[in-house]
């Protein structure tokens, strides 16, 4: 267990974490209940709070993420607002005072059994704050977008099991622009807190979730002393925004050894474009990225919405992602379409490795004890003809059955290069060569297209389980090439 | 004396407000039980050890090697109980089992210092089994008999016989999933011993007085010798009608054995996997038609799959067999109910508690039939429609039927329905790979408990010196708005306004001998029960008044917090002056409210009867786009008339229909059950245990426009201040979206054939509906009378899935039509003027 002092809802407040204990847990500990565990595993955002985050070298982002997977150590000299910190009810000797995001909610009626309604007062909180937001022009509000410019996405990792949704939806498209004296707005304008380099060793003990003496963690302060402890302890467990280890946690009750921070490390937090490639530092969070690039890699801008949740984006990182090497992980697919290299770095060398090189087995890649991701180059120039196409139960926030990305260049009709990622059809992320090879050098028809298709319904070894049948996994491969025709035709025809 | 449906003039019934608790939820400030952990020290944690199989017996339990980790302070196993060893009401749920009887059952549980020194503990417990063979699905348990309860039948008239004489003649087989309910805030109980041994049980339940009796039975003690009390739920739905008992009674064995606080709190993967969920059905039926799409006869047998312990299965079964006419008159009815005993978690209530599968039934044949028929789906649902006069097969009239068509129409007229098709068959024309469907479906839902003792309930108002008033009743907030409505109704009833009135959390202690807040029944019977306690103060505050103002106490008036006489313009005082005199006067300024609900009864064992105080009614039209490469959906507009009577809180009841029609899309589309049926180690365990398997609708399923109206002029007599209830009834709107979600699928072929759709329609389903129509496309030699069931076979693991054989047209082949003996005795006239 070790102290650690962060500031909530403008207090420093001090108490003990284990490395083990989750954000959520160490603020119920302190007697802030509003915050809830509604899954655990960050699908259903009850348990959502806003953490200062850097916006640019000078500037604080209000983020909203979900506090049941970060470890509260983590937090340590940093600061967040909770439910209770935007605004209070009233009651005995106490006025009512309710921030305007409680107060649409309130008037709308859109709490019902009010559990999830904390979480979702955040999550609307950080759109609410949002520097960019921008009331509709004449042209009307963009798609899932309020006359007031509120990205109803903000609210996709929020889950709400009473009111369907529409007066929550009409309390976040009511809202007006921050007052001039509100002081979460007033805020933004200087940078956030350092937070500290906190280590807790194994050897302590207490009430949390840890076992004693058997977990530590470490924020290093440079890439140079994480690369020198992960050559010491290969078997410690990296973190940026635990969306995955802080899964691991709570529901499976894994308990790493030791665990090392990286989501604050600078080397690791670039995005820098080049002539021949896009460098993405790993830590960097798929919100960040998705605001550095602006919309230049269009295949990723089609990834990101359908991604995870804003809630999940705001923290998850593609290190991550292409670190827990899962099958289903929507990046890789895009990525293996986009052609990228991995920046794996160690304590003795730094070394290139092609996306399509990187995995070798369920869960296995080449990386190595001691190696990390360090960066995704994305190799310039683009393809021009791009599509990705998650196959999944629930429009925003599932998980992939099938996730198929395409990257192609035409000549005319005539396709003269393309590559195809494929993700939920065998052990690993894969691409799609049969089919690649199919189509390459002919012209993308009706038929050519429906011929490919099923070769496309052969790719990979798909399974049966509770998401999708393995049967309805390869109709999706093939209907995924008879869409990419269906979608490029207008181009196709006027070309022809 | 003035009617329970009387309103008088300027109501605080009928105001939109907020729900009562809306500061508390948006700040945070809203207290659950397990929030009141961080306010009590010493408190223990508890944690189960659940078995990894879907039946075994239990051969040998050491509890040792847990008390060897640290933090660990007791395993709770069956030799603690001092009283039953039982959870629930039938004596099929032994609290620590012997038999373990579905993967995950709990066998036994850790008491530790902290969360994660129970768990440590849990999993050092080590359990020895002899695995027993286990039955999963619902066809292998009707396959191997497996059936447990009561098996009804409903029935009227001669359907064999009915069916015989049918022209138009249909047989099928329906298999429709279960659901799970996913409050937000998973199941939590937390007990302490209080002075004088008193056991003080907060559990997050709809049903506190069960709760405390099983708590008490369990712990060899008195009812009143256990409190439970319930601050509010995040959720309930059903699910914590029967479920939270079993473990508020560990909770409470817990801290009578070690004399410290005990918080049981499930994770969500505890909750998914020990607790009941929404019964699935499986439905064999034949259904006989008039040549104009009149419903002549149903024959069917529903069987519910109960799991492993009866439960509620049995009720659930009642109300479903009491809901399979839905909204439609069927002359001659006989349908056989059964429940399957399963190697499951126990099914039990969940909103509309049967009603909805019962329904789904008869709209998946409709759905199924019309285009057999020839005949527009709307059209043919709007046809068999009930008539006033008619009567339900269990022999109760239906009231107010009328009120059905004239939804009906009102309806179609505000979701602008025939521009609507129109504009749908024009996108069709010129859409290759995206269809559109628009449907609309009807709601009838009998609202009272059916075991008509249920329907009771009390109350305890207080009024103190200076005019403020605090409430109690037995129904328990879950999210539904309960109490904002009881603080209308004792406003009303008072003649003060709603800043007055507080109202108190629900306990054992203040109303005895409750109902579960359930049947959609909640404001009905605490309703008239707070509506009750009012008035005896009030009677008692006129009479103080009436003297002070020399005149009869029937002539004063209570407005808004002022006592006035009839008539008078310059004389009057405050509420809070006259409760401070009626004090002085020795005047009682509390009392006892109760209400039974009249004229209902049931015989159970003939299915007949008059259940229900009256029907909640409603329709809803739904238009949804499908994606013909994926199956995937989006829903693009509702509309939705409901009937909720002269409405006690319109904000409320809003959210009760829109909430409700959401949650039945979500049963209806994404949310799917999916059991390891594989013969593999895991064999019965849950593969959707988690939030991120199990998905519950998000924004991305609300209608991206959705209209709600509520049925005007609408006042329901014998009810408090003339409402209706509104918690169960519109969760079955959503059926519009399933039937128009056919529709679009149906879209991609002829469309002139029954067409399949597996329920939950999930993008794969609706995929497989359209590859279907797309085959009957291609194959244009077909016959009407053909299934077209290609490709909806399961694909082999897990779960309920549609059949292969679908609603094949028995009739038409070997008697032409028009030579049909039954012709004379025509469809519905006969069987009318019998129940009349």
């Amino acid at each position: 267990m070790e102290p650690i002092e962060v500031n909530v809802n403008g207090l420093v407040r001090g108490s003990a974490a284990g490395p083990n204990d989750s954000l959520l847990d160490w603020l119920r500990g302190l007697g802030l209940t509003g915050a809830k565990e509604g899954c655990a595993e960050g699908e259903c955002g009850a348990c959502a709070v806003l953490v200062a985050r850097s916006d640019g070298p000078e500037r604080t982002r209000w983020t909203a993420v979900n506090s049941c997977l970060p470890p509260a150590l983590a937090f340590d000299g940093g600061e967040i607002v909770t439910s209770e910190g935007l605004g209070t009810a009233g009651g005995a000797g106490v006025a009512q005072e309710l921030h305007p995001v409680q107060r649409e909610m309130a008037d709308r009626g859109g709490s019902q059994c009010g559990y999830c309604t904390p979480g979702f007062v955040c999550a609307m909180a950080a759109e609410y704050y949002r520097p960019d937001r921008q009331p509709a022009g004449s042209e009307g509000p963009a798609a899932d977008h309020g006359p007031n410019g509120f990205d109803l996405h903000a609210l996709s990792g929020n889950l709400c099991r009473c009111t369907g949704y529409r007066p929550i939806r009409d309390a976040a498209y009511a809202l007006g622009q921050p007052a001039g004296d509100d002081p979460l707005a007033a805020r933004l304008a200087a940078p956030p807190p350092v937070v500290k380099l906190t280590r807790s060793g194994p050897g302590g003990s207490g009430p949390g979730r840890s076992a004693p003496d058997a977990s530590g963690f470490v924020r290093p302060g440079t890439l140079e002393e994480l690369l020198e402890r992960l050559e010491q302890q290969p078997d410690a467990v990296l973190v940026a925004g635990a969306t995955d280890v802080g899964v691991e946690r709570n529901i499976r009750h894994a308990r790493p050894p030791l665990v090392l921070a990286v989501d604050r490390l600078e080397e690791l937090r670039g995005l820098h474009f080049g002539q021949e490639h896009i460098e993405i530092g790993a830590a960097l969070t798929l919100s960040e990225i998705e605001r550095g690039l602006d919309g230049r890699v269009p295949l990723l801008s089609q990834l990101f919405p359908q991604f995870a949740s804003r809630l999940i984006r705001n923290s998850a990182t593609l290190g991550g992602n292409l670190g827990t090497a899962s099958p289903i992980g929507d990046a890789a697919p895009v990525l293996l379409a986009l052609d990228a290299v991995l920046v794996l770095a160690s304590k003795r060398s730094e070394r290139e490795v092609a996306l399509a090189d990187y995995f070798t087995g369920y869960r296995r890649t080449v990386r190595e004890p001691g190696e990390i991701i360090r960066a995704v180059r994305i190799p310039l120039p683009l393809a021009p003809s791009t599509a990705f196409h998650k196959i999944a139960k629930r429009r925003f926030d599932d998980i992939s059955s099938v996730a198929v990305a395409f990257a192609a260049t035409f000549d005319g009709a005539t396709v003269t290069n393309v590559r195809i990622g494929l993700g939920g059809v065998a052990a690993t992320p894969i691409r799609a060569r049969a089919t690649e090879d199919a189509l390459t050098g002919r012209e993308l028809t009706r038929e050519s297209a429906a011929e490919a298709g099923r070769i496309m319904a052969g790719e990979g070894t798909p399974l049966d389980d509770h998401r999708a049948s393995a049967r309805y996994r390869a109709a999706m491969l093939e209907q995924a090439v008879l869409r990419f025709h269906a979608e490029n035709l207008p181009d196709l025809e006027v070309a022809r | 004396m003035k009617s329970l449906a009387d309103r008088p003039v300027d109501p605080v019934v009928g105001l939109t407000v907020s729900h009562e608790s809306a500061a508390l939820h948006v700040t945070g400030a809203a207290l659950y039980t397990d929030d009141l952990v961080a306010r009590m020290s010493g408190c223990l944690h508890a944690w189960p050890v659940q078995a990894p199989h879907a039946h075994a017996r239990v051969t040998a339990l050491r509890a040792e090697p847990a008390m060897a980790i640290p933090g660990v302070v007791r395993v709770l196993t069956a030799a603690d109980v001092p009283g039953v060893n039982d959870a629930g009401t039938k004596e099929d749920e032994p609290l620590f089992p012997g038999e373990v009887m579905y993967y995950g059952h709990a066998v036994c549980w850790v008491l530790g210092e902290t969360p994660e020194a129970a768990r440590l503990g849990a999993e050092a417990v080590e359990v020895e089994y002899e695995v027993l063979p286990s039955l999963l699905t619902l066809t292998e348990a009707i396959d191997a008999g497996s059936f447990q309860g009561g098996q009804p039948t409903l029935s009227r008239g001669d359907a064999a016989a009915a069916l015989e004489r049918a022209p138009r003649r249909f047989s099928g087989t329906f298999e429709l999933g279960g659901q799970e309910h996913f409050y937000l805030e998973t199941h939590a109980s937390f007990a302490y011993v209080d002075e004088a041994g008193q056991v003080f049980i907060h559990s997050s339940t709809q049903h506190p007085s069960e709760t405390q009796e099983i708590a008490a039975h369990v712990l060899d003690l008195t009812s009143s010798e256990v409190t439970v009390q319930c601050l509010r739920m995040g959720g309930g739905f059903g699910g914590k009608e029967m479920q939270p008992h079993g473990l508020a009674a560990i909770a409470a064995l817990g801290t009578v054995l070690t004399g410290r606080p005990v918080r049981l709190r499930l994770n969500r993967t505890q909750d998914m996997t020990i607790t009941g969920k929404r019964h699935p059905f499986h439905a064999t039926w034949e259904v006989g038609f008039d040549d104009d799409g009149h419903l002549l006869a149903l024959r069917a047998t529903i069987t519910s799959d109960g799991g492993w312990c009866l439960d509620l299965s049995e009720p659930v079964l009642a109300r479903a067999l009491c809901h399979i006419d839905n909204s439609y008159f069927i002359p001659d009815v006989e349908v056989h109910g059964r429940i399957a005993k399963t190697n499951k978690t126990s099914q039990t209530a969940f909103r509309g508690f049967g009603g909805p599968q019962g329904m789904l039934v008869i709209e998946d044949i409709l759905g199924r039939c019309a285009p057999a028929l020839g005949i527009d789906p709307t059209e043919l649902r709007r046809r068999n429609l009930y008539l006033p006069g008619q009567s339900t097969p269990y022999g109760q009239p239906v009231r107010h039927a009328e009120r059905l068509r004239d939804i009906w129409t009102q309806l179609s007229g505000r979701a602008d329905l025939e521009r609507r098709r129109a504009e749908v068959g024009q996108f069709n024309a010129t859409h290759e790979h995206t269809k559109r469907g628009l449907a609309m479906t009807p709601v009838k839902f009998g609202i009272s408990f059916n075991l008509t003792a249920f329907n009771q309930a009390g109350a305890l108002v207080h009024v103190y010196k200076d005019g403020s008033v605090l409430i109690n009743h037995g129904g328990t907030e879950m999210g539904q708005g309960l109490h904002t409505k009881m603080r209308q109704v004792a406003a009303t009833a008072l003649g003060i306004p709603l800043a007055f009135v507080r109202l108190a959390p629900t306990r054992t202690d203040k109303v005895p001998n409750t109902s579960a807040t359930a049947a959609s029944s909640g404001s009905d019977l605490n309703g008239g029960a707070v509506k009750n306690a009012c008035e005896q103060i009030r009677d008692r505050l006129a009479e103080v008044a009436a003297r002070k103002f020399n005149i009869h106490p029937d002539d004063v008036r209570f407005v808004d917090g002022r006592v006035t006489g009839v008539g008078f313009h310059d004389r009057d005082i405050s509420f809070a002056q006259l409760a401070n005199d009626a004090y002085f006067q020795r005047i009682p300024l509390f009392a006892a409210g109760y209400y039974r609900t009249d004229g209902i009864h049931w015989d159970s064992s003939r299915m007949q009867g008059e259940p229900f105080k009256y029907y909640s009614y409603g329709a809803a039209v739904s238009e949804v786009e499908v994606d013909g490469f994926t199956g995937a959906y989006r829903f693009l507009r509702t509309d939705i008339v409901h009937d909720v009577g002269d409405s006690l809180s319109p904000l409320v009841d809003l959210g009760q229909i829109e909430g409700g029609f959401v949650q039945g899309t979500g049963w209806l589309t994404l949310e799917e059950l999916r059991w390891d049926v594989s013969d593999g180690p895991n064999r019965g365990r849950l593969a959707t245990q988690a939030a991120s398997t199990y998905k519950l609708p998000s924004f991305s399923e609300m209608p991206e426009e959705l209209n709600v109206h509520l049925y005007e002029r609408a006042t329901e007599s014998g009810v408090v201040y003339g409402s209706k209830a509104v918690g169960e009834p519109p969760l079955m709107l959503a059926f519009s979206i399933r039937e128009a979600l056919r529709a679009a699928a149906a879209a991609f072929g002829p469309g002139d054939r029954p067409l399949e759709l597996a329920s939950p329609a999930t993008p794969e389903a609706v995929f497989w509906a359209v590859q279907a129509a797309r085959e009957a496309a291609a194959d244009s030699s077909a016959a009407g009378e053909r299934t077209v069931s290609a490709g909806l076979r399961d694909s082999g693991d897990v779960g309920p899935r549609v059949s292969g054989d679908v609603g094949t047209e028995t009739g038409t082949a070997s008697r032409p039509r028009g030579e049909v003996p039954s012709a004379q005795p025509s469809s519905s006239a006969p069987a009318r003027s019998r129940r009349r």
